[in-house]
């Protein structure tokens, strides 16, 4: 698989048209490294110029932020800043909205201003603008529903871009009761991810779930992949994997695309 | 003789509203006692806000049902009032209606004949409302942080409201010259019957109309202690509100200033602080108490209204965890009058009291349970903040206690050792690339 690296791109005097920032989700959860997979199959296939930092990426922070160190998620957001810019970086690209919203919103007032999109805004742009065609109907008159992730949506009112994508693939979009600003988060986010839940009487993706089994869905859609190791958990615990399938954007659109 | 009620109205009302005023500064000296915070960005897009949001109700037909009938309260309650203006000037200078001397009758007939209607869908409306809250018990007025005084607080609201209405209709049906006009009386002629004629009816009219006045005051003296502040703080408070993104939390400048150093490879740790640099304390990092928020925080505690719409939305309480956004505010409101009440026992100076909002009102249990989603932000009518002060409650348990879940120092301990959230080595995070 074709991944350049920043310091290759340096060495050979260029810029890459995008950084791919791929997270450490994306870069070690395995569910979620079939996501970063797709999405570089997406982009060599619309001849992207793009690189990722590799080993010179580190975590964001962000959820050392949201677990109340501040200190610590400083003094990442510093040390990758320090990488970007050195680099000189413009614009982001990743397929994790804690990320996103992170660097998108923390970073600029610790030094480091780019123009950051999330990966089903990038693919908007590459339907949008031509450079991705024809992309299939493996998904077609397919049930589909998306989960909204609250960094990018209600963090930062992102609703259509995720919905514009799935609807290239000609499938049947439903919506959940509980969607766009209303959306339930899947319980991963605030560090919960981290953490075993408080006691209660539910877990909350099993929640989610829920709402989701009520559109009766052959899929549920996701973009962002702590969003789906959650759904994909709460599929499990409905004893549901057989009949449903938890995918992001950036695996639907590249299995349509046979990549 | 003949102007003993003059004098006794004046009386009235320099009490009524001089005590109203004297809880206005309390509460403004109480909001102050919050750290500073910048809100006086984009002022074009915060009058908008507050046009939209507080004075529109934009937010609050986001749920129709309860959008519609709260906001036929609202009319009803902002446009009565102008009826208020006349009953000032009628009781200071003891005229009679003084605005059918300057208006037309059918001006002045237009006018009472509106505030009467309203007052009827007023009186229905807070009817319903009672009824949500008593018989058909919405869930959301039922959790743990609404039992005893927050229920009372809600149902003395609607009676306040509901004796306003009925005195303000009974005051127009017992005035007989009024009836005579025959113009603007379109809901009190059919009550009118009812109060018979004769001497007693000007009795009857003027026990109406001082007690309509006198209850006004009352109810203007209420909203402090209730959680009716709303009507007046939701202006400022969505004025103030948030513009940045909701997933954008603030950075801690004073943080910054120590990494910044931590990072800069010329920095001597070791250096003496430079000439006239004033070390000062070291700065408290998050909240542990109500001093240690902003202002607008601890604003925003006086303007909930305990609707509860955040917490039928949080996650974390729709799945019985203890967490409740709505109890985050009222806490902190309690707190906050507690704190403001040790301040006026102690000429002017907070004396520690042993006490906390942390652990005495809001248990980490609660904090750790927030999942950060902004569902609570989201929800509120008039954009109260309780996540921020969730955060910054987290902030403190784990910079200034190092108290954070086992699981979570695990986590935190890897980024500093690995760059990752998993115990992974940070030169392996392009394996993926090579992998099936």
């Amino acid at each position: 698989m074709k991944v350049p690296t920043m310091a290759e791109y340096m060495a050979e005097g260029k810029q890459p048209e995008i950084l791919f920032w791929v997270g450490s989700a994306g870069s070690y959860d395995d569910r979620a490294k079939k996501i970063t997979k797709a999405f570089v199959k997406i982009l060599n296939k619309a001849n992207v110029d793009f690189a990722v930092l590799g080993p010179e990426e580190s975590s964001t922070g962000d959820v050392a932020k949201r677990a109340g160190n501040e200190f610590l998620f400083q003094m990442q957001a510093m040390m990758n800043i320090e990488v970007l810019n050195g680099y000189e970086i413009k614009r982001i690209v990743t397929c994790d909205p804690h990320s996103f919203n992170c660097i998108k919103n923390e970073y600029p007032s610790l030094g480091g201003k780019y123009e950051v999109v999330h990966h089903t805004q990038f693919i908007k742009e590459l339907i949008d603008s031509g450079r991705l065609q024809n992309v299939g109907d493996t998904y077609k008159g397919k049930r589909i529903t998306f989960h909204d992730p609250c960094y990018l949506g209600r963090a930062n009112e992102v609703y259509d871009a995720p919905r514009d994508v799935l609807s290239v693939l000609n499938a049947n979009l439903t919506e959940m009761k509980r969607h766009k600003a209303t959306a339930l988060c899947c319980g991963a986010g605030g560090a919960q991810m981290f953490k075993e839940p408080e006691k209660g009487d539910k877990d909350i993706n099993v929640l989610r779930t829920e709402d989701a089994l009520e559109t009766n869905p052959e899929i549920i859609a996701t973009g962002c992949p702590y969003c789906n190791t959650m759904m994909t958990d709460g599929v499990k615990y409905k004893e549901k994997e057989d009949s449903i399938i938890v995918q992001d954007i950036a695996e639907l659109i590249a299995n349509a695309q046979n990549l | 003789m003949e102007y003993i009620p003059n004098i006794l109205f004046a009386i009235l009302l320099i009490v009524g509203v001089g005590y109203f005023a004297k809880n206005v500064k309390k509460l403004t000296r109480n909001i102050k006692l919050g750290k500073d915070v910048d809100r006086s960005d984009n002022k074009s897009e915060r009058w908008k806000n507050m046009a939209m949001i507080a004075l529109g109700q934009s937010k609050m037909v986001k749920r129709p049902i309860a959008g519609f009938l709260h906001i036929i309260v609202y009319v009803g309650f902002i446009i009565i009032n102008l009826e208020v203006l006349e009953i000032i000037i009628d009781g200071l200078f003891g005229t009679h209606r003084v605005f059918t001397k300057v208006l037309p009758d059918s001006v002045y007939g237009f006018l009472i004949g509106s505030f009467e209607i309203l007052a009827v869908l007023v009186l229905i409306t807070v009817i319903i409302f009672w009824l949500r809250r008593n018989v058909i018990k919405l869930k959301r007025f039922l959790s743990a942080e609404m039992k005893g005084w927050p229920k009372s607080d809600g149902n003395i609201i609607l009676y306040f409201e509901v004796v306003l209405m009925t005195l303000f209709l009974v005051m127009n049906a017992t005035d007989a010259e009024f009836q005579a006009m025959g113009s603007g009386n379109i809901i009190s002629k059919h009550i009118a019957g009812l109060f018979g004629s004769g001497e007693h009816l000007h009795i009857i009219e003027r026990a109406a109309w001082w007690l309509h006045i006198a209850g006004i005051l009352v109810f203007l003296n209420y909203l402090y202690y209730s959680k009716h502040l709303h009507i007046l703080l939701a202006f400022p408070n969505t004025w103030y509100a948030n513009l940045k993104p909701k997933g954008q939390f603030v950075n801690d400048a004073s943080v910054t200033k120590e990494v910044k150093l931590m990072m800069d490879p010329n920095a001597d740790p070791f250096a003496a602080p430079a000439e006239g640099e004033d070390e000062g304390e070291p700065e408290k990092f998050g909240a542990s108490d109500v001093q240690d928020l902003n202002w607008v925080q601890l604003m925003n505690s006086y303007t909930c209204t305990e609707c509860g719409r955040c917490t039928s939305e949080c996650p974390a309480n729709l799945t019985g965890k203890k967490l409740s956004p709505r109890k985050i505010m009222m806490d902190t409101r309690d707190r906050l009058e507690e704190v403001g009440k040790n301040i006026d026992a102690n000429n002017g100076t907070f004396v520690d009291d042993g006490k906390s909002l942390l652990n005495d009102y809001i248990t980490t249990e609660e904090l750790w349970a927030c999942t950060s989603c902004n569902a609570c932000v989201e929800a509120c009518p008039v954009n109260i903040d309780p996540l921020s002060i969730i955060m910054e409650m987290r902030k403190y348990l784990v910079m200034e206690q190092s108290a954070a879940p086992t699981e979570l120092n695990v986590m935190m301990g890897n980024i500093e050792n690995n760059g990752a959230p998993w115990p992974y080595n940070q030169m392996d995070r392009l394996n993926w690339k090579d992998e099936n």
